[in-house]
């Protein structure tokens, strides 16, 4: 349903002209509902296949789910899909600093036992 | 350039300065409204800012969160072994239970804010109360958890003991056993676990304490008559929570279930 | 331009007929809880612009207790411990308490939302808590001070401050958090204001670059300060309940701290220069009556800034056992900040190129501001290539390069806008001369204060120790001498300032012919700020524009 309805205003289908206004829009009830049930089948489904090994692709598997739960969360249940491009911009700022402080803190951890000069 | 000092050539373009486009006045007569703060022009622009504003405190969120996360991505790959048979000791179906429990807390809580849109009182006084209620559960099935990591002595510090891991058989683990040094890092799992569930216990009690404050406003009628920020903005806060909830499980239950030999 | 009158461009009222507005903010309300309980961001300033100013002189006071120790080789005055305290305490106020909000919430607050034509930020309540969070951040600090002070370093480097000291580290670093969520909520006023309430007309290309500074600065406390909240978390944990995630002995790694700890501290250093920068952007401008050479670029420059700013951190710990490789990384991106940074300088030296300069004290600071700064830059880049850095790094070099930077910087950029808009804060204006002469006195004082440092060292004078080597007295002799002389030049503002609250002539709308909006009403400023939303219809910086606005006034007057 994303791509038809993501557009704000009738004058400014791509929230382009002011990125930091977005018309109100409201999400219904059966959409909410909708997520909600989405939402408890990737639990269970997370759940179950925790229960099978997988190998390496257990926490993979379950961090990935959790990841289109998280966001299934913020674009419904936080309303992004139809908030301004400022809103989208901000939020991917946020992950995009916290990707920065794990990789660049890992990138000590990882390469310190390599060879010392 | 038009120099003069009230040139009009800029305001004739309204697409460019939407907050203050005539369209928006017409939209929203309610300019006049007691929540209307002096300082903002239109109601539209109080709205949008104060949900950018909250929406950059979550910012300040993830980063906080982030720290201990990091910690545990860590520790996770240092002391694999102890991870491991550590995060075993967690039970799946309650983690399941409360994620649950927590997911269908959000859902009232968006339901909440629908209803505070379509100005239904009842139905947002009862949808905030069934947020509240949810919330309670979770945090007394986390209770619960606590309670039991009490009476295993997993709870860093003076009392904490490793026996179970050095010995398991003695406890009827099937797990291999750790040597006593492994073991030892046993501790800084559980003090991760304590750590980032409680500070999102943490979290939850202010959200329901704020909770409480907004279901009694609600019910005298506040938020029904067009003024939703604070139940949207009290949302977002709730719903980030979540969020948070949505990835603690797999990372503290799930992922170690079945470790790499 | 016309307007410049011999060798000054100030141009006061008749003081005979000249008063101050009938109706402005500090008289719009009366008593104590009227500041207390206030939302206007002019008023939160000054409170803020007071608490500063008490933790200023407090550090103060500990660095001339410093350079007093370290007159003499031998640990005559104090006991090492109680030397330790002292330059913890002097750094956990001088950054948390008087850097970190000393532009952004004195003069940003004061005129951010002036400079965008709005009347207030987007959230006074919000403003008003900052404060109070400060408050209660400074009085935990106090009370660590008044029992027994604490001796981490403002560092709080683990496992020294876990395991090992028995001073008020959890009460100091609680303060520490309390203060980070006032600074927070500050950057989080400063951004939603920036994006929400800029009047019409006023385009991001058209802020002037004060703003577009403090616009980085706060994107820096936002996404920067909560690491740092859980890094003291964990620390005040950690001493608690020995929680073992910072000690070896339980399996955690001490270094972790560092990282969360400069993840946030490093990119703070930028949180103190940014807004200084800006105030140096606008005052360049407005005296040498020329638009900011390159706009953009400098504008550009305070956004790359912050965003280079969160991935050199690891330059803090290149002598601590992190990675050769990933220290090879960290030092190559550390080059880049002296990128925007050179830019700035650069684009402020073209600004004055055949300008018509004029030599008044907020300039004599900006100037301080430029060759004290460029030194402290370039001595950043000696301290991040990797092999100065084991040389250089614990030494009195590196004392001597963050205070270029913080003091010759940022301090001179405080000072400088201070001076600038105090007309407009207050309505009237300071003393002219003695004030040239206070910035002299500290241009002067802290050349002899700090360069001799640069000198003690490279000959490997190492930092936060209470003796030294009888071969390095006479320079530090030299420094000691330069602290008093700067000492000199802090009280003077201070007391010339009070003076000119009572007796200073009245400054009229815009004494200096700025082009910035916040001179375009009276001063002070009424408590809405402008009586109707203005229109901007003109790029910062335009003088024309301003040369033809005030004929245009006369004629209608005449």
């Amino acid at each position: 349903m994303a791509h038809q309805v993501v557009h704000t205003d009738a004058n400014d289908p791509q929230n382009i002209t002011n990125p930091e206004h977005a018309e109100h829009r409201l999400i219904t009830p059966l959409q909410y509902s909708l997520v909600y049930v989405a939402l408890l089948i990737f639990t269970g489904a997370t759940v179950g296949a925790a229960y099978v090994d997988l190998g390496w692709a257990n926490p993979v598997i379950a961090l990935g789910i959790a990841t289109i739960k998280g966001v299934l969360v913020i674009l419904f249940f936080m309303h992004v899909v139809f908030q301004s491009r400022l809103i989208k911009m901000t939020i991917a700022a946020g992950f995009f600093i916290f990707f920065v402080l794990i990789t660049m803190t890992l990138s000590d951890y990882v390469s310190r036992s390599w060879g010392l000069w | 350039m038009d120099n003069a000092i009230t040139s009009t050539g800029m305001t004739t373009d309204p697409t460019l300065y939407p907050p203050y486009t005539p369209a928006v006045h017409e939209e929203h007569e309610h300019a006049v409204l007691p929540q209307h703060r002096h300082h903002f022009e239109t109601e539209e622009q109080q709205r949008e800012a104060g949900s950018f504003g909250m929406w950059l405190f979550l910012l300040t969120e993830i980063m906080f969160f982030g720290g201990m996360f990091f910690a545990y991505l860590l520790y996770r790959n240092w002391y694999y072994e102890a991870f491991v048979v550590a995060s075993n000791q967690l039970s799946v179906p309650l983690g399941a239970v409360n994620t649950a429990i927590l997911i269908t807390s959000g859902f009232c809580m968006a339901l909440g804010v629908w209803a505070a849109e379509v100005r239904q009182k009842g139905l947002l006084v009862v949808m905030l109360l069934l947020t509240t209620f949810f919330g309670f559960i979770f945090l007394g099935v986390k209770a619960d958890e606590y309670h039991e990591k009490y009476e295993k002595h997993h709870i860093p510090g003076a009392s904490f003991s490793t026996a179970m891991f050095v010995n398991p058989a003695a406890y009827g683990l099937k797990e291999d056993p750790l040597s006593p040094d492994m073991a030892q890092k046993t501790q800084i799992f559980f003090f991760l676990y304590f750590a980032m569930t409680g500070m999102h216990a943490l979290h939850m009690i202010i959200g329901i304490g704020i909770l409480a404050w907004l279901t009694l406003r609600a019910h005298r009628g506040d938020f029904t008559s067009g003024y939703v920020a604070p139940i949207e903005n009290f949302g977002l806060y709730w719903h980030f929570v979540d969020i948070v909830w949505i990835f603690l499980f797999p990372l503290l239950y799930l992922i170690n279930r079945h470790p790499l030999k | 331009m016309s307007t410049a009158i011999g060798n000054t461009i100030v141009s006061l009222p008749d003081q005979s007929t000249a008063r101050l507005p009938k109706r402005n903010y500090i008289n719009n309300e009366h008593g104590l809880l009227s500041w207390l309980l206030t939302g206007d961001h002019k008023r939160i300033a000054i409170l803020y612009l007071i608490s500063i100013t008490f933790f200023f002189f407090i550090g103060g006071a500990f660095a001339g207790l410093i350079r007093l120790e370290l007159l003499t080789p031998q640990p005559d005055l104090v006991s090492s411990d109680t030397y330790n305290k002292f330059f913890s305490m002097h750094g956990i106020i001088m950054i948390f308490l008087f850097l970190v909000p000393s532009v952004p919430a004195t003069l940003g607050n004061f005129l951010i939302p002036i400079m965008l034509g709005a009347k207030d930020l987007a959230f006074p309540k919000i403003n008003l808590l900052s404060w109070y969070l400060y408050v209660i951040g400074g009085l935990f600090t106090l009370t660590a001070l008044v029992l027994g002070g604490v001796d981490t370093g403002w560092t709080f480097t683990t496992p020294l401050s876990t395991h090992y000291l028995n001073t008020h580290v959890i009460t100091t670093a609680m303060g520490i958090f309390v203060a980070g969520f006032a600074s927070i909520f500050t950057g989080l006023n400063f951004i939603v204001t920036i994006h929400r309430m800029r009047c019409p007309g006023m385009t991001w290309f058209r802020m002037p670059l004060f703003v577009w500074s403090h616009y980085a600065a706060s994107l820096l406390m936002v996404l920067g300060t909560p690491v740092l909240a859980i890094a003291l978390v964990l620390v005040a944990l950690e001493r608690t309940f020995g929680i073992g995630v910072f000690d070896p002995t339980k399996g955690g790694d001490p270094l972790l701290f560092q990282h969360l700890f400069w993840f946030y501290s490093h990119p703070a250093v930028y949180i103190m220069i940014l807004p200084g920068m800006g105030v140096i952007s606008e005052v360049i401008s407005t005296f040498s009556r020329k638009r900011v050479f390159g706009y953009t670029a400098v504008a550009f420059s305070s956004v790359a800034i912050a965003l280079f700013g969160f991935f050199v951190w690891e330059h803090h710990m290149f002598i601590m056992g992190v990675s050769n490789y990933s220290a090879l990384v960290f030092s190559l991106l550390t080059m880049l900040v002296a990128v925007p940074s050179a830019i700035k300088i650069f684009n402020w030296a073209f600004t004055l190129q055949k300008g018509s300069i004029t030599f008044e004290t907020p300039m004599l600071y900006a100037f301080g501001f430029m060759g004290l700064f460029t030194i402290g830059g370039l001595t950043g880049v000696f301290l991040g290539s990797l092999g100065m850095d084991i040389h250089l790094t614990e030494t009195y070099f590196i004392v001597a390069h963050f205070h270029f930077v913080m003091v010759g910087g940022m301090l001179m950029a405080f000072l400088a806008g201070i001076h600038f808009w105090w007309p407009k804060m207050t309505g009237r204006m300071y003393p002219e001369s003695l004030s040239k002469l206070a910035a002299v006195t500290t241009f002067i004082g802290f050349n002899l204060t700090f360069m001799p440092q640069f000198i003690l060292g490279y000959l490997g004078m190492p930092r936060r120790y209470h003796s030294y080597p009888p071969e390095f007295q006479v320079l530090n002799v030299l420094s000691t001498a330069g602290a008093t002389v700067l000492g000199v030049g802090y009280m003077l503002p201070l007391l010339y300032l009070g003076w000119s609250l009572k007796y200073g002539a009245i400054a009229g709308n815009n004494p200096w012919q700025a082009t910035g909006l916040e001179w375009q009403i009276q001063s002070p400023p009424l408590t809405e700020n402008f009586v109707e939303t203005p229109i901007m219809d003109h790029e910062a910086y335009d003088y024309e524009w301003l040369a033809n606005k005030t004929k245009h006034e006369v004629t209608t007057v005449g």
